[in-house]
Order: structure tokens, then sequence, then C-alpha cells
């Protein structure tokens, strides 16, 4: 691949990117590339710096040393309002949706940044075909719902804004069995519509098999990289976090 | 005896509410108990002072311009006291003390610019008709408070339930990180907040100054402590919890000066701040784990 070629293609660029959180460095200058139409894992225990990663990526933590390039353009120490406009959702850890408003406010939300109401509209439905659970809901309390629903809605939000690029933390984090796998089929429903995803999963057998590329990450740094399908056989990887 | 004091009292009370919604707002979006809040009532006060007997302006020109100078200098504060320990994000307690910091050194600044005595507004500022009805005496000032009040509350229900601005401010208000992931600027969403908040302040500083007819650079402090009051009993951050309190507040303070003591309505107001914390530790209204805007 030429070097034409690879700044049309490479959504995101992480470069020698450090985090600090307080006094604790959580990532140590990792290095990392998300390209159009892929999704890419990041798998590794808790407390590797996998959350501190993505909350710097958004925009949420301000990184100590490093660059993030969203599409070539630099959005290193950006606040999270302007990296979203370039087209950047985050999905949080813990969905973090708004409670205390409806389902459809909530959904509208994510299409803050679009005026054209048509457009909204366009998003909403599309939304709703994805998650028809949610339409019966949309006049209810998003925190009356169950953790399934609201990890659906979490990713409805982030859908509404047309994202370029989509970032999921642990969507599938403390939900029950049935839900993990609906969350995971919507991934790779996701996957199939081209979208690219940077995915962060402590479930990596299910991340490994959706993903195309893999990094691995230990203590702040990336300890193994590679396709999905090799990360996944590597005895080590096997060892560690696939139960083998 | 008994229905005159009742009006009495929820006039008092409606400006009660006003001012306690836009300290709760603030507590409700910016996760601050600002104490600055009592100095944007005095300034508010001031201003309509200096625009009717300086400039010759009516009441109803004058309330609003008193009312937007106090939101501005409420946003001024807002970025010089709190927006450095936002970015840091600094802890409650921090943020705490700096407002009670420079809301003392903003009172005693102003009392040594201004003086420290009582102001009166212009007389016939309001005209002083008194009408009757049914044996009960409304005055035309009383009346233009409760007009006035209502507008301001309705206003402010309007623009958090049915604009584009309020739903960004609601949005803030349960989850900041997550507001600002929507792509709201959460810096200016945090000024305008200020600015409301700090026009209901010195909406209601020229309120209770034409219902008392006394201005002078301390009245905010003594207004704080009803404002306290006021939004813990209705619960922090919750704006139908503030109106209703506001309300029974100003009833409460009435009756027990009609029928008890008037030097004793303090007490019984705070009597009631404790009474409630002891049996709903988050308010009549509150809880705790969903705020609510």
């Amino acid at each position: 691949m030429n070097g034409e070629d690879a700044r049309a293609t490479c959504m995101l660029a992480v470069e020698r990117l450090t985090v600090a959180y307080g006094r604790t460095v959580a990532v140590q200058g990792i290095d990392l590339r998300v390209e159009v139409g892929q999704v890419v894992c990041l798998i590794g225990a808790n407390g590797a710096g996998k959350t501190t990663l993505m909350r710097a990526l958004s925009g949420l933590l301000r990184p100590e040393a490093g660059h993030i390039r969203l599409e070539g353009a630099d959005i290193t120490g950006q606040p999270p309002h302007r990296i979203a406009a370039l087209g950047m959702r985050h999905v949080p850890e813990g969905r973090q949706i708004f409670a205390g408003l409806t389902v459809a406010e909530n959904l509208a939300l994510g299409a803050w940044l679009e005026d054209e109401s048509a457009e909204i509209a366009r998003r909403l439905e599309q939304v709703l075909a994805l998650f028809p659970r949610l339409r019966e809901r949309l006049a209810q309390m998003a925190g009356s719902m169950s953790g399934g629903e609201q990890q659906m809605l979490a990713l409805g939000r982030a859908l509404m804004g047309a994202p370029r690029l989509l970032l999921l933390d642990e969507p599938s984090m403390g939900l029950a069995p049935l839900f993990v796998e609906e969350i995971f089929g919507i991934i790779e429903e996701l996957k199939r519509e081209g979208r690219t995803i940077l995915l962060v999963e402590q479930n990596a057998s299910a991340a490994l098999e959706v993903a195309d590329y893999a990094y691995v990450l230990e203590t702040g740094r990336i300890v193994l990289q590679g396709p999905a399908v090799q990360v996944a056989q590597d005895p080590a990887v096997l060892a560690a976090y696939l139960g083998g | 005896m008994l229905a005159q004091q009742l009006i009495n009292g929820v006039l008092l009370g409606a400006s009660y509410a006003l001012f306690a919604l836009g300290f709760t707002l603030m507590f409700g979006v910016l996760r601050v108990i600002n104490l600055t809040y009592g100095f944007y009532f005095s300034a508010g006060a001031f201003a309509a002072l200096f625009l009717t007997r300086d400039a010759g302006l009516g009441i109803w020109a004058a309330l609003p311009l008193a009312a937007v100078t106090a939101g501005l200098i409420a946003v001024a504060l807002d970025w010089l006291l709190l927006a450095p320990l936002r970015r840091k994000r600094a802890p409650e307690l921090a943020s705490l003390m700096v407002t009670l910091g420079g809301v003392l050194a903003l009172y005693s600044a102003a009392t040594a610019i201004l003086g420290p005595d009582i102001r009166r507004l212009p007389p016939g500022l309001v005209d002083g008709t008194v009408f009757e009805l049914a044996g009960l005496r409304v005055a035309t000032p009383q009346l233009f408070i409760l007009v006035a009040s209502f507008v301001l509350v309705g206003a402010l229900v309007w623009l958090l339930n049915f604009t584009r601005l309020g739903l960004a401010i609601r949005a803030m208000a349960e989850n900041p990180d997550a507001a600002g992931l929507m792509g709201i600027d959460t810096g200016r969403t945090a000024a305008l907040v200020s600015f409301v908040a700090g026009c209901l302040a010195g909406a209601g500083g020229v309120l209770i100054g034409l219902n008392f007819n006394a201005i002078h650079p301390y009245m905010g402090e003594s207004m704080m402590l009803r404002g306290f009051v006021v939004v813990i009993v209705g619960g922090l951050g919750d704006i139908r919890g503030a109106l209703i309190a506001g309300l029974a507040l100003g009833v409460v303070e009435v009756l027990t000066a009609g029928y008890v003591d008037s030097g004793l309505k303090e007490a019984v107001a705070f009597a009631i701040l404790v009474a409630v914390l002891w049996t709903r530790p988050s308010g009549l209204f509150g809880r705790p784990a969903l705020r609510r805007a």
C-alpha cells in the first residue's frame, strides 16, 4: 500500500499515546490503527488501560503525550463535542444513558449535531429497525429499562449521530447471556453495513470472532497484535483470555 | 384574616420560589453549591434601583434589564471562580469554598462602594392602588410581583422542556460526560445555565426589593438562607420541589408572623428544614439516585 492509499483508508491512527489517570500512567506509548470499514478489537484484563484509552480517544481525558488522528485530522486534546462533530461516537463503559430522560429524548440527543429534521427522522427509523424493542419504549424513562435495553439505547443513541467511527466500550458487560448474544448480533450487522468499529471487550472469544484485527493490551502497553484469527490462536491469548 | 394571610404568603412565596429555582438549576446542572448566587440577587435589586432612579425607566423595562445584568455578572463570576476548578475536575468542597470566599469578598466590596444604607426605589414606581375583592386586599405592587413570578417560572419550564437548549441542559444535568459525547458544548451550556440562573436571582432581587422597598448590598445574604431552606426541602436540583417549597415557605413565614411572632419566622423556617432532613435526607421531592433539572 502506498502513502496516498494509507491516508485514504486510515480512519484512526494513534501514535505513541500516553494517558495518565491522576498519578498512575494507565496507557503507555500505544500505537494503534483502525482502517476504514474494519472492526478492530482491543482485549485485555481489567485495569489494562482499555477504558482509559477509549476515553482519551473521544476527548474525555487529555493525553499526556502522543497523537490521535481521525481521518488525518489531529484531534489530540480536543474537547469531546469537537471530536463528536468530526464523526466519532463513543458508547462508554456502563452505557451512560440519560436515565431521567425518555428513550426518545436520548435518541434525539444522539442526533444533536444534525439540524435537518428529515435526516433525523431517517436515522431514527434505521435505529428503530435495528432495535425494535426501543420503539415500544420511546416515551418511557430510559433509566427504568433493563440493562440490556439500556445498552441497546446507548448503541442506538450513538448510531443517531451517523458515526464514521464507532467506539464500543464493553458493550456486553453485566448483561444476561441472551442480551450478550443479541448485542454481538448487532455488532455483526453493523460490520456487514461496512461500519468502522473499535471494540473493547472482556468477552475475548466473542470479540475475536467478530473482529478483523486485534490488539492485546497489558498494563498500558500493546503486547500482541495481528489479524483476529491469528490472535485467537496465540497460545498466550488462549491461556489468558480464552480459558484454553 | 386567614385568607388574607394566605394570599400574602403566596405572594411572598412566589418570589422565594423564583429565587430558589435559579439556585437549584445551577446545582442540578453544574453540581456546585454556588454561594455567590445570593450576590446576583443584590446585584439585580441595585441594577433596578439605578435603572429606575437614575435612568428614569419604568418597572417593566427595569425588571428584564436588571435580570440580564445579574445574569451577565453570574456568567462572569462562574468563568472567573468555577470554570478553572471544573477544568481540573476539582472536588465539590473546593468549589464550595471558592464561592464562599468569593461571595464574602463581593458583599464587602459592594458595601464599600455603595455604602451600607438601605435604599428605596423611587416613589410611585408601581402605583399603589389596592384592589379589594370579597374583603381581601391586594396592592398593585403585589400583583406585579405575582404576575412577574408566574411569567418567569413559566418561561423557565418552557425553556427546559420545550427547547433545544433545554434538552441540552437536562442532558448535562443527567450526565455531563455523555452530553459532551453527543456533541454538546458543555462549557457553553454551563455558561448559559449560569446566565439563566443569574437572571432568575436578579429578577427575584427586583421583586423582593419592590415588595419590601428596601435595597442594600447584603440583602442577598438573608435571601440565600431562605434559598437553602427551599432547595433543600424541595430536593436539591428539583425544579418542581423548589416551586412547591418556595410557596410553602412564604405561607409559613406569613402565618408565623401573623399568628405567633414575626421574630420567630426564621426560626420556624429552619426548624422545618431540620425536621424535613431528619425524615427525608434528600428533601421532600428529591430522589437520591436520579437528578432532575
